[in-house]
C-alpha cells in the first residue's frame, strides 16, 4: 500500500493516548509507594476482593444489566419499525433519535434532575392533572432511567442497520412457502439481526457498567458504582494503585464478556459495528 | 515523517499563540466562593489573565495539586489542609511586604494552630458547619446532629459529601472529637453513617443550597456561608449550629510550590484584601470575612446575622479540624465503605 504513511498520525495518537496510558495503569496497579521507594505488590488486586468492593461491582453489573435489558426491549421494536421500507418520514424519525445525542451528555443528565425533582417538571404536570406524584430521583430507578435514556440510541442504531440490510427476497421466499409473520420473524429476521443485537448489547452495557456521572447525579451519591469507586481513588483518596487495579479488572471483565459474545454470535458474523 | 512535521508545526503555532498572551495567574478556589467580577478587575488592573478553576473539597484540591501537571499560583485550602501542605513542604512562605493589606485582617484570625507564625497563609473566610433547615417542614428544635438521624425526616435530608465533614458529624453525634484517631470510635461513626443512609435523600455539596431554596429537602448539612446565601433567597430557611459540637473552620489563601509567578500571586492575595474587594466577596458569597474593614462596611443585616457571625458561646463546643496524618487512610476507608454500602 502506497498510502500507508497516512495512518502514521493515528499510530502516534494510539501510542500516546492508548498504549502508554494502559502501560501506566498496569504499572500503578502492581506497585505501591512506601517510604523505602516503589515496591511491586499484588495488594491492590487483593484489596479489590474485599466484600465492600465486590458489592459495588455487583451493583454495577446489576444496574447495567437491567439498563441493557430495558434498552433491548424498547430498542428492538423501534429499530424494527424504523427498518420497514414502507415507513413514511423515516429519516425524520431517525433524526429525532439522533438529535439528542448532539447535545452534551452531562447537560442531558442534568436536565433529568430538573424533570424528576420533588417540585420538578414531571410532578408539576402530575399535580396539575391531579395525579399522584412520582418521586424517583436519587433511587436506583433514576440511575437506570438515566442509563436507558443516554444509551438507547446505541441499541437502536446497530439493530436498525443490520435489519435494514436484510434482503427482502428472503422474507418473501419464506412467505411464499407459507410462513406466517411470527414464523418469519422467529426463523428469519431475528436470527439474521443477531449481530446487531450483540453489538447493541455491548454498546449499551459497557458505558452503563462503567458510568460514574449518572450514578452521581441521579443517584445522589447513594449508589456507588465501580466508576465512582475508580473516580474516588484518583480524585479524593489519592490511591492510584488501587484505582488502576480496579480499572484493569473492569477491562478484563469487559474483554471476557466481549469474547464470549462474539463466540456466541458466530465467528463469521463478528460483532456488527465492532 | 509527515506526522512529525505536523506535530512540529502545531507546536510552533501553539508556542507563538501563547507568547502573544498576557502573563497568567492560575487560581484554584472552592465553587461559589468569590464574586467573580473581582477577577475581571484584577485582570484589568494588572493587565494579566486569570485562569480560574474550582474544587469542591480540600481532598479534591490536594490530589489535583500534588499529582503533578497543575501549575496553580494561589489556592484556598482550609486550616487542616494548610497544615498538611506546610508539613509536606508544598507551600511557599508568603512575603507579607508584598501584601500590605494583610493589616486589615482581624488579629483573632492570625497565629492559629495551622499556621502559628502567619508565614504561609492569609485568612480568606471563616465559618461553621451546621444545619440549614426549612421552618415550614421541621417542627422539632434543630440544635443537635441527632435530628439528621430522625426517622421523621426520611428522604428529606441532604448530607454533605465530604469525608472529614461527614465522619466528623457522626463522631460528634456520638460525643467524640471530630479529630478522633481511635479506631473503635471511628468504627462506631461508620455504623452511624450507614444507619443514616436510608434517611438521606442525597449526598451533595454545592447543590445543597439551591435544593433547599427550591424546597426539595427539609434539612441540609452546609457551611455557614451557603446558609446565609440560601436564606437570602428563601426566608423560610434557617441555620443552626448544633450545640453538641460543630466544626469551626478557617480558609486561607496560600501559594503552592507549583506557582510560577509568586509575586503576581502575592499581588493577587493583596488585591483580595483591598477593602472593596473583600467586601464584594463576603457580600456575594455570604461567608464570614476576617477582614475588619470589610466587616465594618457590611450591611447591618449581614454583619449581625448570627448564621455568619455567631455569638462566641454558641460555638463554644465547636472544634477545628487538625491534620491527622496517616490516620487519614482510615477516614478514606470509612467514607468509601459508607458510600459503597
Amino acid at each position: 500500500m502506497s498510502h500507508k504513511w497516512a495512518a502514521s498520525p493515528y499510530l502516534v495518537w494510539m501510542a500516546l493516548f492508548i498504549v502508554v496510558p494502559i502501560i501506566l495503569v498496569g504499572y500503578w496497579s502492581l506497585t505501591v509507594k512506601t517510604d523505602a521507594g516503589t515496591q511491586f505488590t499484588t495488594e491492590n488486586f487483593r484489596q479489590f476482593f474485599n466484600p465492600v468492593h465486590l458489592k459495588v461491582l455487583f451493583r454495577s453489573l446489576e444496574l447495567a444489566l437491567i439498563a441493557t435489558a430495558v434498552c433491548f426491549v424498547l430498542g428492538y421494536p423501534l429499530a424494527y419499525i424504523l427498518a420497514r421500507n414502507n415507513l413514511r418520514h423515516k429519516n425524520t424519525l431517525i433524526m429525532l433519535l439522533v438529535v439528542p445525542m448532539w447535545m452534551n451528555f452531562l447537560l442531558r443528565t442534568y436536565a433529568w434532575l430538573t424533570i424528576l425533582e420533588k417540585n420538578g417538571v414531571l410532578n408539576t404536570i402530575l399535580r396539575w392533572l391531579s395525579l399522584p406524584e412520582i418521586n424517583i430521583l436519587y433511587t436506583k430507578t433514576a440511575v437506570v432511567l438515566g442509563m436507558v435514556y443516554n444509551f438507547l440510541p446505541f441499541m437502536v442504531l446497530p439493530i436498525y442497520s443490520v435489519l435494514s440490510k436484510i434482503d427482502p427476497s428472503i422474507v418473501e421466499a419464506a412467505e411464499d412457502l407459507g410462513a406466517d409473520w411470527v414464523t418469519v420473524f422467529r426463523k428469519i429476521i431475528f436470527p439474521l439481526s443477531l449481530p446487531g443485537v450483540f453489538s447493541g448489547i455491548a454498546m449499551v452495557f459497557m458505558p452503563s457498567v462503567t458510568t460514574f456521572v449518572i450514578s452521581k447525579l441521579l443517584g445522589g451519591g447513594h449508589y456507588s458504582l465501580i466508576g465512582n469507586l475508580i473516580e474516588d481513588q484518583f480524585r479524593l483518596v489519592d490511591d492510584w494503585g488501587f484505582g488502576s487495579a480496579i480499572s484493569l479488572v473492569m477491562m478484563a471483565l469487559i474483554l471476557v464478556s466481549m469474547a464470549l459474545m462474539s463466540k456466541f454470535a458466530g465467528e463469521d458474523r463478528g460483532l456488527g459495528l465492532w | 515523517m509527515f506526522a512529525i512535521a505536523v506535530l512540529v508545526v502545531l507546536a510552533v503555532i501553539f508556542i507563538i499563540m501563547r507568547g502573544e498572551k498576557k502573563p497568567a495567574l492560575y487560581v484554584y478556589n472552592w465553587g461559589d466562593y468569590i464574586d467573580e467580577s473581582v477577577l475581571d478587575q484584577f485582570e484589568e488592573k494588572y493587565s494579566v489573565r486569570v485562569v480560574y478553576d474550582m474544587f469542591s473539597t480540600n481532598e479534591d484540591m490536594y490530589v489535583k495539586v500534588t499529582s503533578g501537571g497543575s501549575r496553580y499560583d494561589v489556592l484556598f485550602p482550609s486550616d487542616y489542609m494548610i497544615k498538611r501542605m506546610i508539613d509536606e513542604d508544598l507551600l511557599h512562605k508568603i512575603n507579607l511586604e508584598n501584601v500590605p493589606n494583610e493589616k486589615y485582617i482581624d488579629p483573632m484570625f492570625k497565629g492559629l494552630d495551622h499556621d502559628p507564625d502567619n508565614e504561609y497563609s492569609v485568612p480568606y473566610m471563616w465559618g461553621t458547619l451546621g444545619i440549614l433547615y426549612n421552618r415550614k417542614m421541621v417542627a422539632d428544635p434543630v440544635d443537635s446532629w441527632d435530628i439528621l438521624w430522625n426517622e421523621k425526616y426520611r428522604k428529606q435530608i441532604l448530607m454533605i459529601d465530604s469525608q472529614r465533614d461527614a465522619v466528623g458529624i457522626a463522631l460528634q453525634k456520638l460525643g467524640y472529637s471530630l479529630n478522633s484517631t481511635n479506631l473503635d470510635e471511628l468504627e462506631a461513626a461508620k455504623q452511624e453513617l450507614i444507619k443514616q443512609k436510608g434517611l438521606v435523600l442525597a449526598y451533595v455539596i454545592d447543590e445543597a443550597k439551591d435544593k433547599m431554596v427550591a424546597e426539595e429537602a427539609a434539612l441540609a448539612v452546609v457551611w455557614s456561608g451557603d446558609a446565609v446565601y440560601a436564606i437570602r433567597d428563601n426566608p423560610d430557611l434557617a441555620y443552626a449550629v448544633p450545640k453538641d459540637g460543630s466544626n469551626l473552620w478557617f480558609d486561607g489563601m496560600v501559594i503552592p510550590k507549583t506557582a510560577q509567578n509568586k509575586e503576581l500571586a502575592e499581588a493577587f492575595i493583596n488585591f483580595m484584601n483591598e477593602p472593596e474587594i473583600a467586601l464584594a466577596n463576603t457580600e456575594h458569597t455570604g461567608y464570614s470575612t476576617p477582614h475588619l474593614e470589610a466587616r465594618a462596611r457590611l450591611s447591618p443585616e449581614q454583619a449581625n446575622d448570627p448564621a455568619a457571625y455567631p455569638d462566641p458561646e454558641d460555638i463554644a463546643n465547636a472544634e477545628v479540624f487538625v491534620h491527622i496524618g496517616e490516620m487519614l487512610k482510615e477516614y478514606d476507608r470509612i467514607w468509601t465503605e459508607v458510600k459503597a454500602h
